[in-house]
């Protein structure tokens, strides 16, 4: 363990009835889902109503909670030991985009929306989309007041800023100079708009028209314009969202793996977190390789495994000598890649979970997770 | 060229792929220095952004231009390149079009950034337009400049995507140039010049991804190449003592007369206590050697070649770099 660190207590986190939101966040394939699983489970058996929200589409984690499949919609998990209740759900991110279209355009915009190529590319494949709809997704779970705690698995995105920035960019977008620029037509009535508006239009226009074809920017002009009309509510969620993240009763998890681009995206996600004054809980190791054996070090285990070798005798202890001078230099590794996060980030509490051998299969599984994050 | 055969001769693009957390960029690295051994020329490409090219071979940032950062085993160079979608635009339009005023202006204007962020597709096109360009690229004496280019691509979940351009750009760009450009992409990636490989774990997780992916690629009609099995731990217990040790019957016997023999157990733990401890571990590790090979006969199921790189336990430096080089090369997959 790494010395003076604070320690991350999860059991005080989900006990707190003030505790309505957890966001679990990191790089791709530290465990990030798995723990958020685990993370509701024990909330859940410990007498909350948790709902969690995750957007990896594993088939494996709806199997570990007895769900053939998670959709768009919360579903109960049987098995919970307790009072408490535990719903599973997969962000299904057109089908949310479609909602909100539905929900803020009339009918026939809705439709003209809808069926226009490039919503169609928004709303399955702009790399912000599913950002922004797991942020909507759990604005709409938070103001159904029927969860008492959510706890939200934030996409594997390239790199940790994109889960902040996301509903920012889509809004930036949707309102910027060039937006404005491509419905002013249809505002102004017609084609004459574009010389008052900007005369340099005409180059862009011809640049656009040059690199994308002219339907593509006829498309895109109908699509801006339709959807402009339903815009404002967008806008206006994503800052009551973004505001919701920053609220007291909110707790970011940062979860990373003992290795260096993980650790390192962990230590910028903290610095990220607090410029934007988020609500850091901390931070979540997985997969920490310890040895019941650490009196035992490396190089003394090599150094008698040599020997022995030397000696031409007892063959199978010096195979696993080998064996655990191996994991001991895996654990030196393991903690310096941690001491590197903590001499930058001496504040920030810390759990580690011990590395598994095999991957989570069930409730009980995930049950003994839970066990093991709050054990610290 | 040199004699030496590998199971890729003819291929000229190695995308490489893999789950987060797998090490695709450190495969890809050494594949390129692989590749380059003995005197040839390998451009190394980056299109995510995150300057992990880099941070493996321990340099400062790189800039959005081909340079030298490695030398290859017995001659032979690396290049690099981290594509940056919003230059690669630019580029393109000056390129093609002589645009150089209206491209700023686009840039300016954020018109850049949407086409690059709003529709995937475009962007994606971007970096694989230039990316197919430096593979097809010539000398002045008529010769590729590059005899091979690895691509370190997006993770496997969005390869297909990443590389179906024209189906991606379909929708979007019925005509114009873009969809020439998409066009011209695919002609490089469906060929047999390309490959598309996969970076794993032997675990469960990144197993199912691997297998999902080569069935995607499949029916996508792109070329699946190898599996590349990464930080592979291996010991010399015998089977016998693993199938004991995973049925829980490992008998600590002879491992604490070892322990005692080896010098261990003077003024320290008793023998028969640190064998109860290095038992737990060998327990451990058996059972992690037997779910390994269930993952490996389900890789096999595959049937595209595998090839395994050890665990390098001091962390990938540029002597772990090259080790794997050599690995990659001793197997045939350069």
């Amino acid at each position: 363990m790494v010395k003076n660190v604070p320690v991350l207590d999860l059991d005080a986190i989900i006990d707190d009835p003030d505790t309505r939101i957890i966001v679990c966040c990191g790089a791709g394939g530290v465990g990030k889902t798995t723990t958020a699983a685990a993370l509701g489970l024990r909330a859940a058996e410990r007498g909350r109503s948790a709902v969690v929200l995750t957007v990896d589409p594993a088939r494996r984690l709806a199997q570990s909670m007895g769900l053939s499949e998670l959709d768009n919609t919360p579903r109960p998990v049987a098995g919970v030991e307790g009072e408490g209740t535990l719903h599973a759900m997969m962000l299904d991110m057109k089908r949310t985009f479609d909602e909100i279209i539905e929900a803020h355009a009339d009918p026939e915009r809705a439709r003209q929306i809808l069926t226009n190529p490039f919503y169609q590319s928004l709303s399955s494949s702009f790399s912000g989309t599913q950002e922004y709809m797991a942020m909507e997704k759990l604005g709409q779970l938070r103001r159904s007041g029927e969860w008492d705690l959510i706890i939200v698995d934030t996409p594997p995105s390239r790199s940790a800023l994109d889960f902040l920035d996301a509903p920012e960019r889509l809004g930036r977008f949707l309102d910027g100079r060039f937006i404005r620029m491509l419905t002013a037509p249809a505002k102004a009535g017609g084609r004459s708009a574009f010389k008052l508006l900007n005369a340099g239009f005409g180059l862009v226009a011809g640049a656009m028209t040059k690199l994308l074809g002219a339907q593509v920017l006829k498309d895109l002009q109908t699509f801006v314009s339709a959807l402009d009309a339903v815009f404002g509510g967008f806008r206006a969620r994503a800052e009551q969202t973004y505001n919701l993240l920053q609220a007291p009763g909110t707790a970011f998890v940062v979860v990373a793996a003992p290795e260096r681009d993980a650790m390192r995206e962990a230590s910028y996600f903290v610095e990220r977190l607090a410029e934007e004054r988020m609500p850091l809980a901390g931070l979540v190791v997985n997969r920490v390789h310890r040895s019941p054996a650490s009196a035992l070090s490396a190089a003394r285990s090599t150094a008698a495994a040599e020997d022995l070798e030397t000696r031409g005798e007892h063959e199978l202890t010096a195979a696993v000598l080998r064996l655990h001078a191996g994991r001991m230099q895996l654990a030196a590794r393991e903690h310096r890649q941690q001491e590197h996060f903590v001499s930058a980030h001496p504040t920030v509490p810390v759990a580690q979970v011990p590395a598994m051998p095999a991957d989570v299969h069930d409730l009980e599984g995930l049950r003994q997770v839970g066990a093991l994050l709050a054990a610290q | 060229m040199s004699s030496h055969d590998t199971d890729w001769d003819g291929v000229r693009l190695h995308v490489v792929t893999g789950k987060g957390g797998t090490g695709k960029t450190t495969v890809a690295a050494a594949l390129a220095l692989a590749l380059a051994a003995e005197g040839r020329k390998v451009l190394l490409v980056e299109v995510e952004g995150r300057q992990g090219i880099a941070q493996v071979f321990d340099l400062p940032p790189l800039p959005y231009e081909e340079r030298r950062i490695a030398v290859a085993p017995g001659g032979g160079d690396v290049h690099a390149l981290a594509i940056d979608p919003e230059e690669a635009m630019l580029e393109y339009l000056e390129m093609f079009y002589g645009m150089r005023r209206a491209g700023r202006a686009l840039s300016k204007m954020g018109i850049v950034d949407f086409a690059t962020t709003i529709a995937p597709g475009f962007r994606d096109v971007l970096v694989t337009g230039k990316t197919s360009e430096a593979v097809r690229r010539r000398g002045k004496d008529g010769r590729r400049v590059y005899d091979a280019v690895v691509l370190d691509a997006p993770p496997t979940g969005r390869i297909v995507r990443f590389l179906n351009v024209t189906n991606e750009v379909a929708g979007l760009a019925r005509v114009g140039p873009i969809k020439n450009h998409a066009d011209l992409v695919n002609g490089v990636v469906s060929s047999p010049e390309t490959a598309v490989h996969f970076v794993t774990l032997l675990e469960e997780m990144p197993v199912q991804e691997t297998l999902d992916g080569i069935t995607e690629l499949r029916e996508a009609g792109l070329p699946a190449g190898g599996v590349f099995i990464n930080m592979i731990r291996t010991s010399e217990l015998p089977q016998a003592v693993l199938d004991a040790a995973s049925a829980g019957r490992f008998d600590p016997t002879e491992l604490s007369l070892g322990l005692k023999a080896a010098g261990l157990t003077d003024g320290g733990p008793n023998a028969a206590a640190l064998a109860e401890a290095l038992a737990g571990e060998i327990t451990e590790h058996a059972r992690r050697t037997e779910l390994e090979r269930q993952e490996r006969v389900s890789l096999d199921a595959s049937g595209r070649p595998r090839y395994e790189l050890p665990l390098l336990t001091d962390g990938v430096d540029l002597a772990g770099l090259y080790e794997l080089a050599e690995s990659i090369r001793a197997q045939g997959a350069a």
